[in-house]
């Protein structure tokens, strides 16, 4: 059933606990989240639900803490000394804030991409793979396979399928973003973080990425930061206002962009601070 | 709204300003117009008439340069929030105001006629109504662009009176008619102008209603209270 409603390929079946949410349940839900970099304080008692397969956009001014969250969904704070998270961040019904848990496996359960592409100097079709063979081991057959399904998924099949094998440094802006997202769900993450993913892409690419966000949320629950409100309200079902630290609104992209209900809310989304 | 903090980009607040300004302009028009043919209507002045009837023109031009405006501001700006609430509300409102401004010249028009052939007849009744309609109307477009929505309210539940106005006038009117045959062509004329008022108060509630929705973001309920249904009551005499 989860095979068939993900679009996977059939021999890459997913184990069974990694995906117990039907529907559209929270497939991340963070309870009471406090995060701090040594002293500061840089999130407060922050609980939110991010829905499966649905798009979340977190908005806010730099230094708000959005990018915190999307590094304490993927662990990334545990790389450097004096960053600690308390609270619950329960991906699957796992506190993936608790000790023991397998990062690695965390970590190919959760996708990220980042404001700048970052392809690999290698080609293509390693860098599609790249992350799978960390956690995967495939058959040639099965790894062409899942470069097809990962680029085609991420809008780029058509573009390079006639070379693969040439260097992804070749690639333009949108392309190279497109490409780092095919890297991301070729590891068929639960979750897929998106930090600014546009901000460095022309109108076009932007727009590009924007349809394949709408074309991805079928399948996987996204969180995206961004900066640019119209996007925001172009590509998420739920948006997320967070400020010094605190989350001040969550709700219906609709609802936030028509009729706010916080004034902190009102007054950054028409542009009055920030 | 202007209470809140000023927008960053200051070339945004004075194009929400210069809309707001315009709206009120265009109020200005509008209330002129109808108080004009009130007066017209009240003293038998065709000339006065004449000059509403003329101007209508300068409020359907101010219509189109507000509507130009506001489509201009959101292909421009992208306004969200109260600044797309406030948008929102001008492209309304301006119809709202259109609309009345036609009513406005179309009791100048009947009360040309009526000043030719009924002078003696008692106006009292309209003259109450439409100094409320008035009184109303300069309320509702003095709460665009204000951020207390219980201003809106007040305007919004004050046409209540206007409607029980218009019952009685309808009652009185249908009297007339009545009572003397030959009373027919001028009750008519003057059963329109009645209609118009009521339609101007009607128009007025909604702009309240705009007003509301632009200060807090949800729409007034669709119903107010109505007491009387004498205009739409049909006399079916007994076999």
């Amino acid at each position: 059933m989860e095979i068939a409603r993900r679009n996977m390929p059939p021999e890459t079946a997913l184990p069974a606990a990694l995906h117990q949410a039907p529907g559209a349940e929270a497939r991340v839900s963070i309870r009471d989240l406090n995060f701090y970099y040594g002293e500061t304080h840089a999130l407060k008692n922050v609980s939110i639900e991010f829905p499966d397969r649905q798009t979340t956009a977190m908005i806010g001014p730099s230094g708000c803490g959005k990018s915190t969250l999307l590094r304490v969904l993927n662990r990334m704070y545990d790389l450097y000394p004096g960053q600690r998270a308390e609270g619950e961040v329960l991906m699957g019904g796992e506190n993936i804030l608790a000790p023991g848990i397998d990062l690695n496996r965390l970590r190919s359960r959760v996708g990220m991409v980042f404001q700048k592409p970052t392809p690999f100097p290698k080609s293509i079709y390693e860098n599609v793979l790249f992350g799978v063979r960390l956690h995967e081991k495939l058959s040639k057959a099965a790894a062409a396979e899942r470069v097809e399904w990962a680029l085609t998924r991420a809008a780029l099949w058509n573009e390079v399928k006639d070379r693969l094998n040439s260097s992804a440094i070749g690639l333009s802006g949108g392309q190279q973003q497109r490409l780092c997202i095919a890297r991301s769900i070729a590891v068929r993450p639960d979750v897929l973080l998106l930090d600014e993913p546009t901000s460095a892409l022309d109108p076009i690419s932007t727009l590009k990425i924007e349809e394949l966000i709408d074309e991805l949320k079928r399948d996987f629950c996204i969180v995206i930061v961004t900066h640019n409100m119209q996007q925001a309200g172009r590509c998420a079902d739920q948006v997320a206002f967070f400020y010094l630290g605190e989350l001040v609104e969550v709700g219906a992209s609709s609802q936030i962009f028509t009729a706010p209900r916080e004034r902190k809310t009102q007054e950054y989304i028409t542009g009055r601070f920030g | 709204m202007p209470d809140e903090p000023k927008h960053i980009v200051s070339s945004f607040e004075a194009d929400l300003k210069k809309l707001r300004d315009m709206i009120a302009a265009m109020g200005g028009l509008v209330e002129r117009a109808v108080a004009e043919a009130s007066a017209a209507l009240l003293n038998h002045d065709p000339e006065i008439a004449s000059r509403v009837i003329e101007n209508d023109a300068a409020i359907d031009a101010e219509q189109h340069k507000i509507e130009q405006f506001a489509v201009r501001l959101l292909a421009l700006r992208q306004p969200v929030a109260d600044d797309l609430r406030q948008v929102v509300q001008a492209l309304k409102v301006v119809n709202d105001l259109e609309r009345i401004g036609d009513y406005a010249a179309n009791i100048a028009k009947r009360s040309i006629v009526i000043s030719q052939v009924a002078t003696n007849f008692p106006l009292a009744g309209l003259g109450q109504m439409a100094h409320l309609v008035q009184q109303n109307l300069k309320a509702s477009i003095d709460t665009v662009g204000e951020s207390d929505p219980q201003k809106a309210i007040q305007v919004w539940r004050a046409d209540q009176m206007v409607d029980d106005l218009y019952n009685t006038i309808f009652r009185e009117l249908i009297t007339y008619m009545m009572e003397d045959a030959r009373n027919i062509s001028t009750c008519t004329h003057l059963m329109f102008v009645a209609k118009n008022l009521e339609r101007i108060g009607d128009h007025t509630t909604n702009i309240a209603e705009l007003t509301y929705y632009a200060i807090t973001g949800e729409n007034l309920p669709d119903f107010r209270p109505k007491g009387d249904h004498t205009a739409t009551y049909i006399h079916t005499a007994p076999n």
